[in-house]
């Protein structure tokens, strides 16, 4: 009998078994890296090179490298930030949201995802240090004892509210993810047939043996993670928001910047979680776990998304002018028809048009345009905080100090140097760690997949709809 | 000092079979030791006869617990070891407190849940728990009987109950466990 309901397209396909998505997943994992993993792996380290000399003689000379002035002190570097930290909540989204909305769809991708989490969150890292100019006294952000006196950090502040989200968002997304792990680990240590991967798969998983005590602790540890992690994650974008928000420059002085931000973090990161997965998937050959049903739902949320910052947007400009405050005003009217209109119109066509042709069904499930469409809405997104940041900037109320800001060759090379260390952390991950969470699609196949399976013995029982329905 | 002792292990091919099978051996008496399975199945927990974890409860302790750091950290140092006046606010905003007490309570609660839950199931690097059957963690669903525990039964009245219930096969385990 075939419980899937016609309604629902199947999540799994291809007829798999448990033994077929073990042998599917675990097979990248156990064998030699192909050609094209090594080819994108040397790439992904030289660009990384490149970008660790970059890095390097930043800290050395000082952000006097940068094309900073007087005027515009902050830009690639905290646009890069935020574009990077905005990436990664597509992952707890997906591993958090998703599963306490009970989104069956999502345990094929949040394994990659949260990964992506996690790597862009410390590229997002990076540029805090990196900003700092003196990232030998990175410490001073934190609430230490020192001898320079009592002072201590200002907790009015948003950038020491930026210390304690970023670094709890990282450590709870990297425990969250690994908890995850503990099992397919196990998976992977069970089959190896050689001493060293038994050793280091057996280390890593812990001595995870699955027995039903420990699964049922498991489910309660992730259920509040994720209960933990979905407010955990709209905080942090709404406390990166606040770096602007709780200023006084007009352009950054917005009440809508937290709602506002959070859905552009949601929109670029699920862009991202499609670039890389219809990637991996083809690489792979995943298709039959990560599938068009997939894509389209994730095409569905970044419509949704787009659509939420496209109001924010048209919100912003007409509240710019409503408040008849003439700063606000022409701070909008410069960013739109000022020296960096490029950039706005760049923003506007790729995060408020773009996305709007998933309307149509043909697009949300083609492969090609949704590939184009997500490296379209990331480079829409990345043009939003240079949007928001330089444009506040660079006029402000003195007209005297007006100014232009144009990247140097430093600027292009630190920026460099977060996708090397992006893509090879996730190249790493995609050869070493299972993509796909095993036990997890394991757990969905019988009313997910496109056949019944499980019922080798003739003493299988014929499972009936209703115990389907709510597992 | 190690002893050697003797497991019965029924191995499933289904989920549903084993369930109605933990269901059909406990209602006859026999006691099962655990259940291994590659993924979570809904409802062993209750055929098992498995307490609701209180990890949830442990997590809110830990919550709390980072709560009144974070607010005694922020008290103590903006309110009474260096007051400073910043923008002509009071030495104690609450408000601009929330941030931090906030991450600090879910950074607590989720160390100190993942914490308590690896220290409670034994998990941790060079943790090695037995596995009584490698396949549990692929596509195989494992019961494991004590015999000692089961001693009202034979091993073969023991075994051929298992197969009854559906088991695909029934395989003795010896074990050396070390005191």
């Amino acid at each position: 009998m075939n419980v899937t309901s016609s309604v629902r397209e199947p999540l799994v396909t291809g007829g798999k078994t448990w033994a077929d998505i073990t042998n599917d997943i675990c097979r990248q994992v156990e064998g030699k890296p192909s050609k094209s993993w090594i080819i994108a792996f040397t790439f992904s380290v030289l660009l990384l090179g490149v970008g660790v000399f970059c890095v390097m003689y930043t800290w050395f000379v000082g952000i006097g490298v940068w094309g900073l002035n007087k005027t515009v002190g902050w830009a690639w570097d905290i646009t890069n930030f935020v574009w990077w930290v905005g990436i990664g909540h597509a992952g707890t989204l997906i591993s958090a949201i998703l599963l306490l909305f009970r989104q069956k769809w999502r345990t094929s991708i949040n394994r990659a995802a949260e990964a992506m989490t996690i790597f862009a969150v410390l590229c997002a890292a990076s540029f805090i240090l990196l900003h700092m100019g003196r990232p030998w006294l990175a410490h001073w952000a934190l609430p230490l004892g020192n001898t320079y006196g009592s002072l201590w950090v200002n907790f009015n502040s948003p950038l020491v509210w930026d210390v304690f989200a970023i670094s709890t968002y990282l450590t709870v997304s990297v425990v969250f993810w690994y908890i995850g792990l503990i099992p397919d680990l196990a998976t992977i240590r069970d089959r190896a047939t050689n001493k060293i991967s038994r050793l280091i798969y057996g280390t890593m998983a812990f001595g995870w043996n699955g027995s039903a005590k420990d699964w049922s602790r498991f489910e309660a540890v992730s259920l509040v993670l994720a209960g933990l992690s979905t407010p955990l994650v709209l905080s942090v974008h709404t406390i990166v928001s606040m770096d602007f928000a709780t200023s006084l420059v007009p352009g950054w002085h917005t009440t809508i910047f937290p709602p506002y931000f959070v859905a552009g973090a949601i929109f670029s990161g699920f862009a991202m979680v499609l670039t890389l997965m219809l990637i991996t998937r083809k690489v792979f050959h995943l298709e039959d776990y990560i599938t068009l049903a997939h894509v389209e739902s994730m095409n569905k949320v970044i419509t949704l998304t787009g659509s939420i910052v496209g109001v924010a947007y048209i919100t912003e400009f007409f509240i710019a002018w409503y408040s008849g405050v003439e700063y606000e005003s022409y701070a909008f009217i410069n960013r739109a028809t000022g020296p960096y209109w490029w950039s706005y119109l760049a923003m506007m066509t790729c995060n408020v048009f773009s996305p709007q042709l998933f309307w149509f069904r043909s697009v949300r499930r083609s492969i090609l345009a949704t590939f184009v469409i997500s490296i379209v809405v990331n480079i829409g997104m990345w043009f939003e905080r240079f949007v928001i940041i330089v444009t506040s900037l660079h006029r402000d109320y003195l007209p005297s100090s007006w100014a232009y800001f144009t990247p140097t060759w430093f600027d292009i090379g630190d920026y460099a140097n977060s996708f090397g260390l992006f893509f090879t952390l996730f190249l790493l991950f995609s050869k070493f760690l299972p993509v796909i969470n095993m036990a997890e699609v394991k757990a969905i196949l019988k009313s997910a997949g496109d056949v019944q399976t499980g019922q080798a013995t003739g003493n299988a029982k014929v499972k009936s709809n209703e115990t389907v329905s709510h597992n | 000092m190690s002893e050697v002792k003797s497991y019965l292990v029924g191995v499933f091919d289904d989920d549903d079979v084993l369930l109605a099978a933990i269901k059909n051996l406990r209602e006859q008496g026999a006691k099962i030791l655990e259940a291994f399975t590659p993924f979570p199945i809904h409802g062993i927990d209750p055929a098992l006869g498995i307490k609701r974890s209180r990890l949830p409860q442990a997590a809110f302790m830990f919550g709390a617990t980072g709560t009144t750091c974070a607010l005694t950290l922020q008290i103590s140092t903006l309110g009474f070891d260096w007051p400073m006046n910043i923008g002509g606010k009071a030495h104690l905003p609450f408000p601009s407190f929330i941030p931090v007490s906030f991450e600090l309570t879910v950074l607590f609660a989720a160390l100190g849940m993942v914490g308590t839950f690896l220290l409670a199931s034994g998990l941790g690097p060079g943790s090695q728990k037995t596995v009584f059957d490698p396949r549990s963690s692929d596509d195989k669903f494992i019961l494991v009987f004590d015999i000692e525990k089961n001693k009202q039964f034979s091993v073969e009245k023991l075994t051929e109950m298992i197969k009854a219930t559906g088991a695909s096969e029934v395989n003795i385990k010896d074990i050396v466990e070390k005191h």
